[in-house]
């Protein structure tokens, strides 16, 4: 995530450009000229986002001494592979445009070096989740086209025997191979995933358990200490959920509900003191380790509607900035929030500033309804400029049509087997 | 906190009572004339309550108000805007919420007949009667407001038995209020699906599902030197004017009945016995009020018809997802139901088991229910009728009334996330089969369709729906409690103490 302050008196002339990027208000144009995102093909998901510093008021609340802090502009994506190739892929494609765009920031000049700026900014991402890691842009791409055909040229008359049900998946796959010759349908076969990442990924996988094994004696002498800071703090930390205000939520409201998805940027401060620091960082390591090791495949917990999400710090580890592309309605997902994981979301946020009244770090907080859709509100951000690569997919539909796929390509299907694939399309 | 017993003698009727016997009704839309003569009137106006009569009463006069109304009565701001965000902003004013709710194209509030600019309504009056009753109570009440509001709509209402202008018998299911106050205030979650629920849910000022308390103004106590006002039960040093209360939401929705008869017989090439079932898939339940997921579409007489859910039936083939019922309400409890244990329980709640996540997509129901009190309007339309064009050629359809403690949490959610949803369940290019607006989507898909799974094979589909549904009005409202209602109308409900 790059996080660059804004140059002094340039944000309105920022925000004014950002507009021109967007084909709806907040949702950007794929191919806008100023960053022509679908020009980027292993791009997911991307977003700019100005940051203030309003929320800091509750520090003032707190008696705490308030830092000012820029204006930042914030720019991140979510892509295949690795992130720098396709950050230089942006810059080839669209240096102008980030030139335009960067100029509204600090220690930007003509001369500056585009990527090496954009690297120079990027901020380390403290947990990031992906709803199915692998899954590419091309392949979310060619399976919602192979999806379509099938749908549109299955018999829907019903299916009265086995026999009937491997015909037609018989006939549906003479149907894509004619589709395939004919270059209607691509079928691109999955890219293995590369040494390096498989190496890297079994490194994370040991070292986190270890650090953590080699912790745990010093953890288990500390508990009733950490237990005892942990309790007096839930106790006493002051919850800070006013009602935002009406017209800054009919400003996040009007960028939603346009697509299937929509995004969700919040900010927060850190609650003051080593202690919230400490275990802020520490859970997101947890939460990181969980989400690339654990969560890989189609879930975060309950929760089945996010396909990105990320936790980063910034301003020296005193505020978090989280982000989301979730499928679904706002008051949906906030109430997927309160009633599938309230604990989870209580974990990490219950260290940030006014969150409601927690208990043993997972109990109350998010479940204080009232309280924490303030709460959340309050600290949403609205993101300037949105780009989802694949308008009017859901979650839901990438995970079906990657199943008709594997479905389609299987010729060892059981009769029941065949039927199940049969009711996908 | 006490647990305090429920002040019937404070609540209006409609939350206890839809008037079942009363038949007659017609609603008033008022707009305030004479500040002070409507002051005078709403602080002396008989109120029904929701004490039991035997016999029932002969006629009942219910009142609500919208933001514009509180405003128009001279109620202070602080007092208004501390109601919920939704009241306060109101209905039919912001192109995100229109958008949300699907009042786009031929629903948007630019064609309404009433609730938008200029015609917003400051006062709802419901009134109900026995047979007969009506005319003569209308009257009266109509020259008592006459100095003091001007009627900006009459809504007349019609009784059709029972039975909604389509030709299925409505208000079957209801959430069970616990009057008794049994169920226990605390957060937990409910491993099963279960119609009773806390008043909170319905009634502001009590404890709701999460055992917390929605939006409603709390004032200090000076503010009421009559002490007209309950103390709110969470906050006992603070007068609680939303006690007793309720939020109010009424929409009036044109029935195109022609239009659904003619397309379901259309679908089926004019067959009656597949013209019924495909009818009944689209509202889950049979025009008789037999749930399909119980049934094949037989008439089961005696059985309980609210007595089911979804369980058993998790792919839609007995009853389709999309079919309005278990869209409006799917029955589920706050985690999919599984083996017992505490292993069990856990797989369930962290999302590692497989079953268990498709069925999860939709869940804790008791979060979003609401208390149905429409009434249908105009002349009643047979099926024979509306397949063949026949019949009255006036306006039919239904004025949906929905209460709850949250408009947001509850109708606007329903509407939204689960009537309007072309997402519900997973499903793909379908929204509510009755009031879709059948408006592609962004991206240019389209949302007109209604798919039935079946046990084999792809699902059946039908295509091309038109829409059904037409949102000609509405408006958000506060159903004060009694009390609240006097000190609304009370000058000391005026700016600041
Ligand atoms: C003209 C429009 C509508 C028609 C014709 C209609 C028709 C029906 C019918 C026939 C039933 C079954 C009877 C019953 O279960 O009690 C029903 C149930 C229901 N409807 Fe509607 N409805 C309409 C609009 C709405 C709207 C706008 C909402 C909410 C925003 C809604 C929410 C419900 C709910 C919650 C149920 C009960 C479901 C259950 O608990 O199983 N309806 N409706």
């Amino acid at each position: 995530m790059l996080v660059a302050p804004l140059a002094a008196g340039r944000e309105a002339s920022l925000r004014a450009l950002l507009v021109t990027m967007n084909a709806t208000p907040g949702t950007a144009d794929p191919c806008n000229a100023v960053l022509p995102f679908a020009a980027i093909e292993r791009l997911h998901f991307a977003r700019l986002v100005v940051l203030d510093d309003a929320l800091q008021v509750d520090l003032d609340t707190l008696g705490i001494p308030r830092p000012r802090l820029p204006t930042v502009l914030s720019f991140m994506g979510d892509c295949d592979g690795p992130a720098h190739e396709v950050l230089a892929e942006l810059v080839q494609r669209a240096g102008e445009g980030l030139r335009r765009i960067f100029a509204h920031c600090e220690g930007f000049g003509a001369e500056t070096d585009v990527l090496a700026w954009m690297q120079a900014h990027d901020r380390p991402i403290a947990a990031s989740y992906v709803n199915w890691v692998g899954r590419t842009v091309r392949q979310i791409k060619e399976e919602s086209a192979l999806q379509r055909v099938l749908s549109a040229s299955v018999s829907r008359a019903p299916v009265n025997s086995a026999e009937q049900a491997r015909a037609l998946h018989a006939g549906l796959r003479d149907l894509v191979n004619g589709e395939v010759r004919a270059g209607r349908l691509r079928l691109t076969p999955p890219e293995p995933t590369p040494l390096a990442w498989q190496v890297a990924k079994i490194a994370h996988l040991l070292a986190v358990p270890l650090v953590g094994l080699l912790a745990l004696p010093f953890l288990i002498v500390l508990s009733p200490l950490l237990v005892y800071l942990l309790r007096t703090r839930e106790s006493s930390d002051p919850e800070i959920c006013p009602r935002p205000q009406a017209s800054a939520l009919a400003e996040l409201q009007v960028l939603e509900d346009i697509d299937v998805s929509n995004q969700y940027t919040a900010i927060g401060a850190v609650k003051p003191g080593l202690f919230r620091r400490w275990l802020v960082s520490a859970l997101l390591v947890l939460i990181d380790y969980a989400c690339r090791h654990v969560f890989t495949c189609g879930f975060l917990a309950r929760v089945q509607t996010i396909h990105f999400a990320r936790w980063v710090f910034i301003d020296d580890k005193t505020r978090v900035v989280f982000t989301s592309n979730y499928d679904g309605s706002h008051q949906g997902y906030m109430d997927d929030f309160i009633n599938k994981v309230a604990w989870g979301l209580n974990l990490v946020f219950s260290n940030g500033v006014g969150w409601p009244r927690t208990r043993w770090l997972i109990l109350g907080g998010a479940r204080i309804e009232q309280d924490f859709k303030r709460y959340q509100r309050r600290h949403q951000v609205p993101t300037q400029v949105w780009y989802k690569a694949y308008p009017g997919l859901s979650l839901h539909d990438l995970t079906r049509n990657q199943r008709i796929r594997e479905g389609l390509e299987n010729t060892q299907m059981s009769d029941a087997q065949t039927l199940a694939w049969l009711r996908l399309l | 906190m006490s647990t305090r017993t429920v002040e019937f003698d404070d609540i209006q009727g409609l939350l206890r009572f839809g008037y079942k016997h009363q038949t007659q009704a017609s609603f008033l839309l008022l707009q305030v004339k004479e500040r002070e003569a409507a002051r005078a009137w709403l602080a002396s106006v008989p109120v029904s309550s929701a004490i039991t009569a035997d016999p029932p009463p002969d006629t009942a006069l219910q009142l609500a108000l919208s933001r514009d109304g509180l405003q128009a009565l001279g109620v202070a701001d602080d007092i208004v805007n501390a109601f919920s965000p939704e009241f306060v902003s109101g209905l039919g004013r912001d192109a995100s919420q229109s958008r949300r709710l699907g009042d786009v194209g031929a629903n948007a509030p630019e064609h309404w007949q009433w609730g938008a600019g200029q015609r917003v309504p400051h006062v709802l009056v419901m009134l109900y009667a026995l047979p007969g009753r009506l005319a003569a109570f209308q009257q009266a009440v109509e020259a008592q407001v006459a100095s003091a509001f001007d009627i900006l709509l009459r809504l007349p209402t019609s009784d059709m038995d029972g039975i909604e202008p389509f030709g299925f018998v409505d208000g079957i299911s209801q959430p069970r209020l616990d009057w008794e106050r049994t169920r226990a205030v605390r957060d937990q979650e409910q491993a099963a699906y279960d119609n009773l629920s806390c008043l909170g849910e319905y009634l502001l000022g009590y404890p709701n599902e999460y055992g917390g308390f929605t939006d409603r103004p709390l004032l200090d106590p000076q503010r009421d030197p009559q002490a007209l006002l309950p103390r709110a039960e969470d906050r006992p040093a603070e007068a609680d004017l939303g006690r007793n209360g309720s939020y109010l939401v009424l929409r009036q929705l044109r029935q195109d009945v022609h239009g659904f008869w003619q397309f379901v017989n259309a679908q089926v090439g004019g067959d009656a016995a597949q013209r019924e079932r495909l009818a009944a898939a689209m509202v889950g339940r049979t025009r008789q009020g037999v749930p399909v997921v119980t049934s094949n579409g037989d008439a089961d007489a005696g059985k309980d018809l609210n007595a089911f859910d979804y369980q058993a039936d998790t792919q839609g083939v007995r009853c389709p997802l999309g079919a309005h019922v278990r869209r409006a309400n799917p029955r589920n409890a706050d985690l999919p139901s599984g083996g017992p244990g505490l292993v069990s329980w856990l797989k369930r709640t962290l999302g590692f088991d497989a079953q268990a996540r498709e069925r999860d997509r939709v869940a804790s129901t008791r979060f979003h229910r609401m208390l149905r009190r429409g009434r249908e309007y105009g002349a009643a339309v047979s099926i024979d009728q509306a397949l063949s064009g026949t019949g009255s050629a006036s306006d039919t359809g239904l004025h949906f009334i929905c209460l709850g403690a949250s408009l947001a949490r509850q109708f606007e959610f329903v509407q939204s996330a689960w009537l309007a949803s072309t997402r519900f369940d997973g499903l793909r290019n379908e929204s509510d089969p009755l009031l879709g607006t059948r408006e592609p989507t962004a991206d240019g898909s389209p949302t007109n369709e209604f798919s039935m799974p079946q046990p084999g094979g792809p699902d059946r589909r039908v295509c091309g729906l038109p829409q059904f549904v037409t949102v000609l009005g509405g408006a958000y409202f506060f159903l004060p409690g009694i009390r609240a209602l006097r000190y609304l109308a009370s000058t000391r409900s005026q700016g600041s103490p």
